[in-house]
């Protein structure tokens, strides 16, 4: 039976965290093959519906990464993007979304070796409580359950 | 119900207002309605009890209304804290609505400046009741997959009517984002990922603007506990920022400030 | 046709296990907390009591809120093409109020206007409807004014009207109707002529539905009435999403990399959108407009177009309105104006 690989979707903002991957790759650090990094200009932009899209797609894991407050490329992207996290995960804890799926973290572009510690913990913890059956998923829909009212 | 009778009456008479938005009787003893008197004589039908429940300062922007000329609105404590969101979101200009609140023993005050209304509800309790507070942390003490069953099958229920946005003051858009179909960013269908995306957004798009006053979840045709979603965030708001939507007219949005040293317990 | 008998309301459980044993899914009104609504049960027990009308009406069974009408993948250059026929499981609804049963008959009307609607017609024929009759009204119900009753018997297959604590009458009405009663002919004793008039609901009249329609569009321009009567109104959309009539979808189509669905959607007149055109004109651009299109749609033009009202007076609108717009207060305004 083949080993379960997660889907881990990482949102990273494009000055820091982008090029810190990049450092990893040129460092030859290895680390899990189970991350798809989608690149923003900054955590400012991270809308946090697209952590909830990457579930309703299939992930089973999200990472969210950008530049340390105070080194916003964009000045403040940052810290508006903490204060909105701030608030998204204690909304995510209240509906009962499993916050151990959900991982942010602040890495520099500076910081290859520190991706690479982040991504593989963060996959060896998905890993560990398995595919993310509970949360509901697109186009998976067919019709409403007739159990009609 | 004497004083409001008569205050109202004697704005009308004046001249000072156009309309009193208030609350008159409803289809059954239980209910109440919005109703808008334009003439002193229909003063009379105004009443204001515990059947008055939904929020009326979201009639202020609703352009039909506006058209009828300045209003007076019969508003409890989160209408009085709509009235100045509004103000803080340059929603309305002041002295343009004249708040009438009706406190204990039923003593009608007319507020007539944003300045007087801050005034006001710095004098009056604020924050969740007692039952409320208890409410939350009765499902926050839950262990997370119980939380997810109990909101799994209450947003079953939802139907994508958005009544709730209708109700709710606040939600103002002209076109929300439930209407933006360049891309569809939250599906119509009412299945359990297109309605657990519209309470997440609603809940999220509210955060540091909801005033508390319940009408969205009185609105809903399924009676789906959809303020518990922003009576919660108005608590996280207000502990790890100590904003409080509504009370002052200065902007205070907690998501569109920020300080540099706020604190979190879960960036790495 | 009609065939009267007397149902014992102890056969009910005897009843319930022969429709499941023949293979019919059998809904039928659950209470949950302050809602009361249509779910599978199997037995008598399960079933609410003491309840006007449900929360939200089972148009769902041949209507849903979302309903897949294609699927597609996408297999290297080409493009396949699942058209599901979702089954239709064959249906008993038991215990649906004489409108709820006559609302069917407008569904019908706009689903098989010009042309059948695959999706609707085979949920429709696999449905029966065991209806019954109210011996309470509440403040909100005017099937009178519509041109129904607490006793109605249109739309229902067996009409079922408590006669007192143990028996019903059951009219037998339709083919469908005498294949359920065959099931467990021992439970229906025949019975000679059983008035039912004594224990129904009184529903006194407001308007004349019929009446007011040849009327209601003499009112179309009458700008400041519609105004004046949706000045509350917040456009919420509740009022669509319960009605047993309306039928307004939207479609929708989603997608990923490897394929996407189309669905049907419930939608609403009253949403502020909802005609939007592509060029950014909205002809009802004013919540008077859509307040007048909703009330001119069910009273004047599908009477005028299907032969029939697009209103069967349940209510529902009314209760569930978070700003009490009484449907029935508002009609009976216009029937009043338009004399």
């Amino acid at each position: 039976m083949a080993e379960f690989q997660p889907k881990i979707v990482a949102f990273v903002c494009n000055w820091c965290t982008y090029a810190g991957a990049d450092l990893t790759g040129t460092s030859r650090i290895k680390y899990a093959p189970e991350v798809r990094m989608i690149r923003l200009p900054c955590t400012g932009r991270i809308d946090f519906m697209l952590l909830i899209q990457a579930f309703g797609q299939g992930a089973d894991g999200v990472i969210v990464s950008g530049c340390h407050p105070g080194d916003c490329h964009y000045t403040a992207g940052n810290f508006h993007a903490r204060r909105r996290w701030i608030v998204f995960r204690r909304l995510l804890d209240f509906l009962g979304i499993d916050l151990r799926r959900v991982h942010f973290a602040w890495v520099s572009a500076a910081e290859g070796a520190k991706w690479a510690e982040l991504v593989n913990d963060v996959a060896d913890q998905i890993r560990k409580l398995g595919p993310y059956q509970a949360f509901p998923k697109r186009l998976e829909r067919r019709s409403e359950s007739v159990g009609a009212g | 119900m004497q004083q409001l009778h008569s205050k109202a009456r004697q704005l009308l008479e004046s001249g000072a207002v156009k309309v009193v938005i208030g609350y008159a009787r409803g289809s059954d003893p239980q209910r109440a309605r919005p109703c808008f008197v334009r003439r002193p004589d229909q003063a009379d039908q105004l009443i204001w009890d515990d059947r008055c429940q939904q929020n009326l300062a979201t009639y202020l922007l609703k352009p039909e209304v506006k058209s009828l000329g300045k209003p007076a609105v019969v508003v409890g404590l989160p209408g009085l804290r709509t009235i100045l969101q509004y103000a803080a979101e340059n929603q309305l200009a002041d002295q343009a609505v004249l708040a009438l609140t009706v406190s204990d023993h039923d003593q009608v005050a007319e507020l007539t400046t944003f300045d007087a209304i801050e005034k006001y509800l710095a004098t009056r309790p604020s924050g969740l009741i007692p039952e409320q507070a208890e409410e939350l942390a009765r499902l926050a003490r839950l262990p997370p997959e119980q939380r997810w069953a109990f909101w799994s099958a209450e947003l079953a229920r939802c139907v994508k009517c958005y009544a709730c946005r209708a109700a709710c003051p606040l939600c103002y858009c002209a076109r929300c984002i439930v209407e933006v179909n360049q891309p569809q960013w939250i599906p119509v269908a009412s299945d359990p990922l297109g309605n657990l995306e519209w309470n997440i957004v609603r809940a999220m798009h509210l955060a540091g603007r909801c005033v508390d006053c319940g009408s969205c979840a009185q609105a809903c045709p399924e009676n789906i506990r959809i303020d518990l979603l922003n009576r919660v965030l108005a608590q996280e708001v207000e502990a790890q920022f100590g904003a409080r939507p509504g009370l002052s007219v200065r902007k205070d949005y907690a998501l569109a400030t920020f300080r540099p040293d706020d604190k979190e317990d879960f960036i790495r | 046709m009609t065939e009267s008998a007397i149902l014992q309301k102890r056969s009910l459980a005897e009843l319930f296990s022969r429709l499941i044993a023949a293979g019919h899914r059998l809904l039928a009104p659950v209470r949950r907390d302050q809602q009361v609504g249509f779910e599978p049960v199997s037995s008598p027990q399960e079933v609410a009591t003491d309840w006007v009308q449900t929360t939200r009406p089972a148009k769902s069974v041949v209507f849903p809120r979302y309903e897949e009408i294609l699927r597609y993948r996408f297999a290297g250059k080409d493009v396949e093409v699942e058209e599901p026929r979702p089954s239709a499981p064959s249906t008993v609804l038991f215990g649906v109020r004489p409108c709820d049963a006559a609302s069917f008959a407008v569904l019908k009307a706009v689903f098989t206007w010009d042309s059948p609607d695959v999706y609707f017609e085979p949920k429709l024929a696999a449905t029966t409807i065991i209806g019954l009759s109210c011996t309470k009204a509440d403040p909100y119900c005017f099937c009178t004014s519509v041109g129904g009753g607490p006793g109605d018997t249109r739309g229902s297959d067996i009409l079922l009207t408590p006669l007192d604590d143990e028996r019903y009458l059951a009219e037998i009405l339709t083919e469908r109707g005498r294949m359920i009663a065959e099931l467990a002919p021992g439970l229906f004793t025949p019975a000679d002529a059983v008035s039912k008039e004594r224990v129904l609901a009184q529903v006194p009249a407001r308007f004349n539905g019929q009446d007011l329609a040849a009327r209601l569009g003499r009112l179309f321009d009458r700008t400041e009435i519609w105004l004046e009567q949706s000045l509350r109104c917040l456009g919420c959309g509740a009022c669509a999403f319960v009605c047993p009539t309306c039928s307004c979808f939207d479609i929708q189509d989603e997608r990923d990399r490897q394929g996407g669905l189309r669905l049907r959607c419930w939608d609403s007149c009253g949403f502020s959108l909802f005609t939007l055109h592509a060029s950014g004109h909205n002809p009802r651009s004013v919540q008077s407009e859509r307040w007048r299109q909703r009330v001119m749609h069910k009273f004047s033009y599908q009477p005028e177009r299907l032969g029939l009202l697009g209103c069967v007076g349940c209510g529902r609108c009314s209760r569930a309105c978070p700003v009490d717009m009484n449907l029935a207060e508002h009609v009976q305004s216009l029937a009043e104006i338009s004399g």
